[in-house]
């Protein structure tokens, strides 16, 4: 058994007459962040529901840490945490209360202890004990990734973490996957911004069409496609720069 | 296991504690009913009885059990909705408690809700010869009841695409007991509406819990009463079943 991850080989699933996934093949490392790019409809969910036990495929194999995502399906579950393309929150608890609902519900010892380090951890300590339906955007989604860590599974998967969010909050977001990155947690990210996966990813897989059509690390894709050019141009701040420039929360690219 | 159904119980009737609309909604409706039918329709109406709150108390109950298990479905639909039954189902814990902790928050709230109208009942005038015995036999009829009618709310709270759709379904079991003995005996109606109020699960389910209260024996109506509600259980426990798998994928 390698010593990959996640492995998915020749993955199927249709809807009705639509064919999404027509044999997708890819591996993640462990410690591994993976971005699964691709455009509105390419079929990023449908993968990350297939893989996180939600959906069965027509064809083909998944192994979550050796576990055969069809046919051990508990053992998956023990091993993985799904964030999905919606901050799954119950709005009407507080910060708090949400993080000890999860870690009551995975068993870890001490929920009280786990929840407030993760408070800290991911700056929400102010807002432990306000609902969660008054927070912002980017708070709901960090306290959403925070839900995912408790028990510290192996795998994570993140369904475009940062749609629907502004920019500010984006970046907060992508602060705290970085952060997990250190971890050694395994993360499959799926995202259709090409900057995200820039940011986030050691490795980059382009899902179009039904199947992976490349993989590689940044600095293979950029060497395997349009050839470097030199060009002098004049570089204008996008709006999103002057926008994160006058709020002062302008990141170090 | 049983813990955490307990912990997925704690969360859902927290939600309620914190929504009053709900509690509120719930209870305020049936009670409406009970002054407008007691203070406004009663004089006029002619039942046999000299206490009409007596007469119309289990039927604004069924009343409120019908109302209260539409939240199931709200409180289930909010839940696929937003991505919390992905979240629990992808956990490893087992996959039905999750279905569990609904419908016994479901029993639980629609017990105080029930509670909550007896009491007002009481003000009004209403009272039992029933002793403790009775009293468990009518607890055991409603729980059975509102056991039935929450597996049928699961339904839609699994499977609607829209909120006006989970709960619409609960429009005609709030009317059911217009229809049937609750607020008037079932003899003066027109023959075909009479025969449908005869057999339908509300008139037998009234007419037993009357038996307990007022006579103080189960009368003939209890085992139409308990037939009913273990059908309708059976029934939409299977098709809820159905749709919860399917919800896995």
């Amino acid at each position: 058994m390698s010593n990959a991850a996640i492995s998915v080989k020749g993955l199927k699933k249709s809807f009705k007459d639509k064919e999404v996934l027509k044999g997708v093949d890819f591996e993640v490392q462990r410690g591994e962040i993976y971005a699964l790019l691709g455009s509105n409809g390419a079929g990023k969910t449908t993968i990350v529901n297939i893989l996180s036990t939600l959906m069965k495929p027509d064809g083909g194999e998944v192994r979550i840490c050796g576990f055969d995502a069809q046919r051990q399906p508990e053992h998956v579950r023990q091993s993985i945490s799904l964030t999905g393309q919606f901050a799954a929150i119950d709005g009407m608890l507080t910060g708090r209360e949400n993080l000890m609902m999860i870690a009551k519900l995975r068993g870890v010892s001490n929920p009280a202890q786990v929840a407030d380090n993760l408070l800290a951890k991911f700056s929400l300590t102010d807002a432990a004990n306000r609902r969660t339906d008054q927070y912002s955007g980017g708070m709901k989604r960090r306290i959403d990734i925070a839900m995912s860590l408790i028990g510290t599974p192996a795998v994570i998967f993140l369904d475009e973490p940062t749609t629907g969010l502004d920019p500010e909050a984006r970046i907060e977001v992508w602060d705290t996957v970085k952060e997990l990155a250190g971890g050694g947690t395994t993360i499959l990210l799926t995202t259709q911004y090409l900057e995200e996966a820039e940011q986030l990813a050691d490795r980059i897989a382009i899902l179009h069409g039904g199947k992976i059509i490349t993989t590689g690390t940044l600095t293979e894709l950029k060497e395997m496609f349009p050839p470097t050019k030199v060009e002098y141009i004049e570089k204008q701040p996008t709006l999103e720069e002057i926008f994160l420039a006058i709020i002062g929360k302008k990141e170090e690219m | 296991m049983k813990s955490k159904t307990g912990v997925l119980l704690g969360r859902l009737m927290r939600n309620i504690m914190r929504s009053p609309d709900t509690i509120i909604t719930v209870a305020i409706t049936p009670i409406m009913m009970m002054l407008l039918f007691v203070y406004v329709f009663g004089g006029a109406i002619e039942t046999g009885t000299d206490n009409y709150v007596n007469y119309l108390l289990p039927g604004i109950l069924l009343m409120a059990i019908a109302s209260g298990v539409a939240y199931t479905s709200l409180r289930l639909f909010t839940d696929v909705k937003s991505g919390l039954m992905a979240r629990f189902i992808t956990m490893p814990i087992k996959r039905s408690s999750v279905l569990w902790a609904h419908v016994l928050t479901s029993l639980v709230s629609n017990a105080l809700t029930v509670v909550v109208v007896i009491l007002v009942a009481l003000l009004m005038g209403f009272r039992s010869s029933a002793d403790i015995l009775d009293w468990l036999v009518v607890a055991g009829i409603l729980g059975m009841f509102t056991l039935a009618l929450t597996w049928l709310a699961v339904i839609p709270g699994l499977t609607a695409s829209s909120m006006e759709g989970a709960t619409a379904y609960s429009y005609p079991l709030v009317f059911l007991p217009f229809i049937s003995s609750a607020f008037v005996p079932t003899e003066t109606m027109p023959k075909i509406v009479r025969a449908f109020a005869e057999n339908q699960p509300v008139t037998s389910i009234v007419n037993a819990i009357r038996a307990l209260l007022y006579e103080g024996s189960v009368g003939n109506d209890i085992w139409i009463a308990l037939a009913w509600c273990v059908g309708i259980m059976v029934i939409a426990y299977f098709f809820a079943s159905k749709a919860f798998k399917r919800q896995l994928g």
